[in-house]
């Protein structure tokens, strides 16, 4: 016959063997996919890098023609992440910048926002986001054209009060039900032109790879 | 398995015991997700796959699985589940995750998967409890289909739309337009109208049971009233 104690510590071995179980599951599933996972998102956020880009913007090749940048509170990053610089003829005349905004209604929506060297932004996409389906997502462009509503949007046209969503008294549009997303987008997207306005001339200052390197590393 | 077995299993999932609208398990989704046809076919298919996974599995551990724990596996062994699938699903078949993978963490918390875990697949064998799920998830998917179409018609005046999402650009032109010019009904995207379309829903089906039961037995029958929410411990 079992006593209590017996059965409540078989029980709890059971549970912490199929608690094992199952993260080791997962570890192994994770270890398995996250390279193939890293992969699509980086060839996803390529696509997307073209889509607010405009090709005539630049002549360089603006995926290898990338800076890293250190962890910015305007970025809103804790880690490094990628400038992409795009150049005409020489000159600056585009850059890329990663951005995360960090108080989405489910945790980090991340962006990417094409800046003109004048300051005006050329285009913003979501690379990833955890928003409510159906009620947040009208961010992403597969589902709305929300997003698109930022083309053409700099500091100098539009002022510091008007960089929120009308419901604050701003100047962008939001969708009832989900204010606390385009919110969050609205104010990093503020945030990575504050940064790019500061830091315009040092994300070109140093030359593109081409230049630096590859015809000696050839011979 | 019999015949008769296996037209059991499936006339409980989609009609008799149909978790939307007769167990009334699984309302989370059925009020986040059915605000259109497309998001709603996506999820309810899903879901369908975690139910046919964690049933089997279920069953194939029931021996293992000591009794009074048995609950807090069976959510480990669910979210395990889900989570695999979406890790899968990001690898392998990325754009179909793009448009389904933000659906699929909401699965878990889905009380239906949990249900047939206890009430089904902890008694019955690993097919038997696959087919199961299949039902069950089947009997979820049609009726938040529905759901997603009334709310889609009433609050966009449009039926398919987001449909390229799944099918590629191509797919664009199957998006129906209902009501052309329509200014959009804010009360059926919102929680509140799936609550109002799925009291509809069930009174219909109440009302045809009735219906049926009448002509069965004469005038004087009644339906047994649906007991429902989120729990199945009783």
């Amino acid at each position: 016959m079992m006593t209590t104690a017996k059965v409540s510590l078989r029980t709890a071995l059971s549970l912490l063997f199929f608690a094992l179980a199952g993260t080791a599951l997962l570890a192994w599933t994770f270890d398995l996919t996250h390279e193939t996972i890293a992969r699509s998102v980086e060839k996803e956020k390529l696509k997307l890098i073209a889509q607010i880009a405009p090709p005539a913007a630049y002549d360089n090749d603006i995926m290898k023609d990338t800076l890293q940048l250190a962890p910015d509170k305007l970025l809103g990053s804790t880690g490094t992440t990628l400038a992409y610089r795009g150049r005409l003829n020489g000159q600056p005349s585009i850059a890329v910048l990663e951005v995360i905004a960090p108080d989405g209604y489910s945790g980090r929506i991340s962006l990417i926002i094409a800046i003109h060297s004048d300051g005006r932004i050329d285009g913003v996409r979501v690379v990833s986001h955890r928003e409510t389906p159906g009620l947040g997502d009208y961010i992403e462009i597969a589902r709305s054209n929300w997003i698109t509503g930022f083309n053409g949007a700099s500091l100098e046209n539009r002022k510091d009060s008007e960089w929120k969503v009308r419901k604050d008294g701003g100047s962008f549009d939001y969708r009832a039900g989900a204010t606390i997303t385009p919110r969050a987008i609205v104010k990093a997207v503020h945030k990575a032109l504050q940064y790019h306005a500061q830091h315009r001339d040092e994300l070109f200052a140093q030359a593109p790879p081409e230049k630096t390197s590859g015809k000696e590393n050839k011979k | 398995m019999t015949t008769q077995e296996f037209r059991n299993i499936f006339h409980n999932g989609l009609w008799k015991q149909n978790p939307g609208i007769a167990q009334l398990l699984g309302l989370c989704p059925l009020l986040a997700i059915s605000n259109s046809v497309v998001n709603a076919l996506s999820l309810g298919l899903a879901t369908t796959l975690v139910m046919a996974l964690s049933g089997s599995g279920v069953a194939a551990m029931r021996e293992w699985i000591p009794a009074p724990a048995r609950i807090p596996v069976y959510i480990l062994l669910i979210a395990v589940l889900v989570t695999i699938v979406q890790f899968l699903m990001n690898a392998y078949v990325y754009s179909l995750y793009v448009v389904l993978g933000i659906f699929i963490p909401l699965i878990v918390t889905n009380c239906i998967v949990l249900a047939r875990a206890e009430s089904f697949a902890s008694k019955n064998a690993v097919f038997a409890s696959a087919l199961d799920g299949i039902a069950m998830g089947l009997g979820l998917t049609a009726v938040l289909v529905v759901l997603g179409g009334i709310r889609e018609i009433f609050g966009h005046g449009t039926l398919l739309s987001g449909i390229d999402m799944v099918f590629g650009e191509a797919a664009k032109s199957w998006v129906i337009t209902v009501v052309p010019d329509y200014h959009g009904f804010l009360l059926a995207i919102l929680p509140p109208g799936a609550f109002i379309a799925l009291g509809l829903l069930i009174a219909l089906k109440n009302w045809l049971n009735l219906r049926a039961e009448r002509k069965a037995h004469g005038a004087n029958a009644s339906v047994a009233p649906i007991e429902g929410g989120c729990s199945t411990a009783h």
